[in-house]
C-alpha cells in the first residue's frame, strides 16, 4: 500500500482516475466502432445506455453514501424485497398507488434503520448493511412475500408498467429515469448544504464534527436517500421484465455497483468524487459489456474481464486515493 | 327415570363407538397396511430455492401427503445457495429421514453428500435437475430431449422451409447447470441436421430476467435480421420477450421456451404472443409423481439405496397457440391450496 500511495504522489495532477477512464471507455468505443459495425449504430448505443441505466441509478445510491465516507450493502436486497411487495399487494387488488406507497415507505424504513444502527450504535456501515442486506430479505420474504418470484400482472397496461419499458421520443425510459435521478443527485451533492455536509464528513470525519455537521442525522439520511434511491431503480427493473425476482438479493449485483462506483473514480476513503464519476463508471462497464456481447465472447470469458477491471480500478484507487492515516478509523474500508 | 338416563346414555355411547367404527373403511386388504406404514414417518425436501412456481409445486403435493398420510414433511430452504444446500443435506444425512427429496442446482454439486445419503441407507429422489448422482428415483425432465424439441421447433419457424435465415440465439441459464449441459448439444445436434441454421449468439444470463432483458437488447441490435431466439426458461425468458417486445419485433421473433407450466410464466405468455413455443415439464404433473414416489418409497424402502436409479421422466407438452388448451397450464395458488 505504501509503495502504491507513493506512487500517487508522483502522479500527474491532471490525470485523474475519471480522466483515464474517460479515455479509456473512449478508446473502446472506437475501436469497437471499427470493429464491430453493429456497434456503431445510434440504436444499439441507446440499447448500451438502458442496459447500464439501473446499475448508474444503484451507483448513484451507493456513491451518496461512499462520498460520506460508508457504504450500503443492501441496496439491492432492499429494491427486491420492496418493489416485489408492491407487485404482490397489487396483484392482491390493492390500489396501485397505495401499492407503492407501502413499498416505498418499507424501502425507505429499511434505509433508516440502516442508519440509526450506523449512526447511533456507531456499528460500521459495511457490517451493519452486510446484516440489514440479509434481515431485511428474511423478514420480508417470512412475513410480507408469498413467492420469491413475482409477476407484474395487475399493473399491467398502467402509468407504473411505463416507468421501466415506455419511450419519450425514442428514448427509454429507463435512461430517462437515470438521468433524473443523476440530475437531482447532482444538485443536492452539488448545491445543497446537506450534500456539502457528505462530502466533509467523508474527507474527514473528526473535522467535519467539530465544525458543527450535525453527522448522526446526516447519516440517517443518507441512508434513507439511497434506499430511495434504490427503490427507484427497483421499479426500473420489475416493470421493464414484467417481474421482480428477489433472488437478485443473493446476486453478484451489489459487487457490479461497488465497481463501477470505484471505477468511475470515487474513492472508497470518501470525501471524493460527483454523480458524474457514477456516469462515467457505469458508461464503461455498459460499452464493456455491450461489445462483449456483439463480439458474443463467452459468459465465463466475460466475467474474468469485468473482474480484472474491477481489481485494476482498486489498485488505480488505492495509489491515487491513499487512506489518510490522520483520519481513517475503524471500520472504514 | 335416572335409570332410563343412564340406559339412554349408554346406548347413546355405544351407538357413538359404532358410528365410528363405521366411519373407519373395512380392511380392503391393502389401504390400511399401506396407510400404516407411512404414517409417522418422516420426509425431508431441500429445494434449490423456496418460492417459485416449480419448487412450490412439487412441496404443495408432499404438504396434502402429510397432513393426510400423517408422514412428516421437512423443508430446508437453501435459498439459491449451494453450500447451505450442502449444509442442509449433510444435517439432514444425521438425522436420518425415510426419504430424501434433493432438487440438485448443478450438475456434480451433491454427488457426494447424495452418496454419504445412500450409504447411511437413506432413500434418495432426485427433482427436474438430472445430476452425476440420480439417488433411487428421478423425477423430471429429460432435458437433452427438451432441447431437441426447441430446436425443431426453431428449425419449423426458421429453416429454410419457412423461407428464414436460420439465425438463432441462445440465451441460456447457468451453464454448469443440466438444463445447459444437455440442452445447448441437443440444440446443436439437431441444427448439424440442417445446415441453414446458424447460432448467432449463445449467451448466458444466470436464470436472471433483467440480464437476459440487457442481453437480448445488444442481440436485436447486433443481429437485425435474427429470426429466433431459444431460451432456457421461462421465468428468465420474460425478460427476453420485454426486450423482443421494446425492439418491437414480437411475433416477428420466434421465441421458444421451456418450463414449469405455469400458468402465469407459461400459457400467458404464450396467448399474448410473447413465446411462440413452450415446451412445458408440466410441474404439476412432477408433484404428482413425487406424491406417488414418496408414497411408494415410504412403504417399500428400496433394499440397498443409491444401488440401481428408477428414472421417472416427465412426458412433455409443446404449447403454441394452435395447442393452447384450456387446462394445458395450472395455476400456482390453486395448486397451493388444493394441491396437485
Amino acid at each position: 500500500m505504501s509503495a502504491l500511495a507513493s506512487l500517487g504522489g508522483v502522479w500527474p495532477r491532471k490525470f485523474n482516475q475519471e480522466r483515464i477512464v474517460v479515455v479509456i471507455t473512449c478508446g473502446l468505443v472506437v475501436l469497437f466502432s471499427l470493429w464491430l459495425p453493429s456497434f456503431r449504430t445510434a440504436s444499439n448505443l441507446i440499447a448500451l445506455v438502458q442496459n447500464v441505466s439501473i446499475l448508474g441509478i444503484l451507483g448513484v445510491a451507493m456513491a451518496l453514501t461512499i462520498i460520506a465516507r460508508g457504504i450500503d450493502l443492501s441496496i439491492v436486497a432492499n429494491m427486491a424485497v420492496s418493489v416485489a411487495w408492491v407487485l404482490q399487494l397489487s396483484n392482491h387488488g390493492v390500489d396501485l398507488p397505495i401499492a407503492i406507497a407501502a413499498g416505498f415507505a418499507l424501502a425507505v424504513g429499511i434505509g433508516l434503520i440502516n442508519g440509526l444502527v450506523i449512526a447511533y450504535l456507531e456499528i460500521p456501515a459495511i457490517f451493519a448493511t452486510l446484516a440489514m442486506a440479509s434481515a431485511a430479505y428474511g423478514f420480508v420474504r417470512a412475513f410480507l412475500l408469498q413467492d420469491n418470484l413475482v409477476y407484474l400482472k395487475a399493473a399491467e397496461g398502467t402509468w407504473f408498467k411505463w416507468v421501466g419499458s415506455g419511450q419519450i421520443f425514442g428514448v427509454p425510459s429507463p435512461v430517462i429515469a437515470l438521468v433524473v435521478v443523476a440530475f437531482f443527485a447532482f444538485l443536492a451533492l452539488r448545491f445543497t448544504v446537506p450534500g456539502r455536509f457528505l462530502y466533509a464528513m467523508g474527507d474527514n470525519p473528526a473535522a467535519a464534527r467539530t465544525a458543527g455537521t450535525p453527522m448522526r442525522p446526516m447519516i440517517v439520511l443518507q441512508y434513507g436517500c439511497a434506499a430511495a434511491i434504490s427503490f427507484v431503480a427497483g421499479v426500473v427493473m420489475a416493470t421493464a421484465v414484467d417481474s421482480m425476482e428477489t433472488r437478485v438479493a443473493r446476486s453478484n449485483l451489489v459487487y457490479d455497483i461497488i465497481l463501477v462506483v470505484v471505477i468511475g473514480g470515487i474513492g472508497l476513503s470518501g470525501g471524493k468524487g460527483s454523480v458524474r464519476n457514477v456516469l462515467v463508471g457505469t458508461m464503461l462497464i455498459g460499452v464493456l459489456l455491450n461489445g462483449m456481447t456483439i463480439m458474443d465472447v463467452p459468459y465465463t470469458l466475460q466475467n474474468i474481464v469485468k473482474s480484472f477491471i474491477l481489481l485494476a480500478a482498486i489498485i488505480v484507487d488505492a495509489a491515487m486515493n491513499p487512506r489518510d492515516e490522520q483520519t481513517s478509523q475503524q471500520g472504514d474500508i | 327415570m335416572r335409570k332410563i338416563a343412564i340406559r339412554s346414555a349408554i346406548a347413546a355411547c355405544a351407538l357413538a363407538v359404532a358410528g365410528a367404527a363405521v366411519a373407519e373403511s373395512p380392511d380392503d386388504g391393502l389401504q390400511q397396511q399401506a396407510n400404516a406404514a407411512m404414517k409417522g414417518k418422516t420426509v425431508a425436501y431441500v429445494p434449490i430455492a423456496m418460492g417459485f412456481d416449480l419448487t412450490e409445486a412439487w412441496a404443495a403435493g408432499m404438504r396434502l401427503d402429510a397432513a393426510a398420510l400423517g408422514y412428516k414433511l421437512t423443508i430446508r430452504d437453501p435459498n439459491w445457495s449451494v453450500d447451505n444446500g450442502a449444509q442442509a443435506i449433510s444435517q439432514l444425512i444425521s438425522e436420518k429421514p425415510d426419504v430424501l427429496v434433493v432438487h440438485p442446482p448443478e450438475i456434480q454439486a451433491y454427488t457426494r453428500l447424495l452418496q454419504q445419503a445412500a450409504a447411511a441407507g437413506i432413500p434418495v429422489i432426485t427433482m427436474n435437475l438430472k445430476s452425476e448422482a440420480n439417488g433411487d428415483i428421478y423425477i423430471g425432465a429429460d432435458w437433452y430431449d427438451i432441447g431437441v424439441k426447441q430446436a425443431e421447433a426453431m428449425v419449423k419457424a426458421c429453416g429454410k422451409d419457412a423461407g428464414k435465415n436460420g439465425q438463432v440465439a441462445v440465451m441460456q441459464g447457468v451453464l454448469t447447470n443440466p438444463t445447459s449441459q444437455f440442452g445447448i448439444q441437443a440444440v446443436q445436434d439437431t441444427f448439424k441436421k440442417h445446415p441453414e441454421m446458424k447460432i448467432v449468439s449463445n449467451q448466458a444470463a444466470d436464470w436472471d430476467a433483467s440480464k437476459a432483458h440487457a442481453i437480448t437488447a445488444t442481440v436485436l441490435k447486433a443481429n437485425p435480421d435474427l429470426c429466433g431466439i431459444i431460451g432456457f426458461w421461462d421465468n428468465m425468458d420474460v425478460g427476453t420477450a420485454a426486450a423482443v417486445k421494446e425492439a418491437g419485433k414480437t411475433g416477428q421473433i420466434a421465441l421458444i421456451t421451456s418450463g414449469g407450466g405455469n400458468q402465469a410464466s407459461a400459457c400467458d405468455n404464450v396467448a399474448n404472443g410473447n413465446f411462440s413455443t413452450y415446451i412445458s415439464y408440466d410441474a404439476k404433473g412432477q408433484a404428482r409423481d413425487l406424491m406417488m414416489a414418496v408414497r411408494s418409497v415410504l412403504q417399500q424402502k428400496p433394499a440397498n439405496p443409491g444401488e440401481k436409479a428408477i428414472g421417472l421422466y416427465t412426458p412433455l407438452r409443446t404449447i403454441s397457440k394452435d395447442t393452447l388448451y384450456n387446462g394445458a397450464c395450472w395455476n400456482l395458488d390453486d395448486v397451493k391450496k388444493y394441491g396437485p
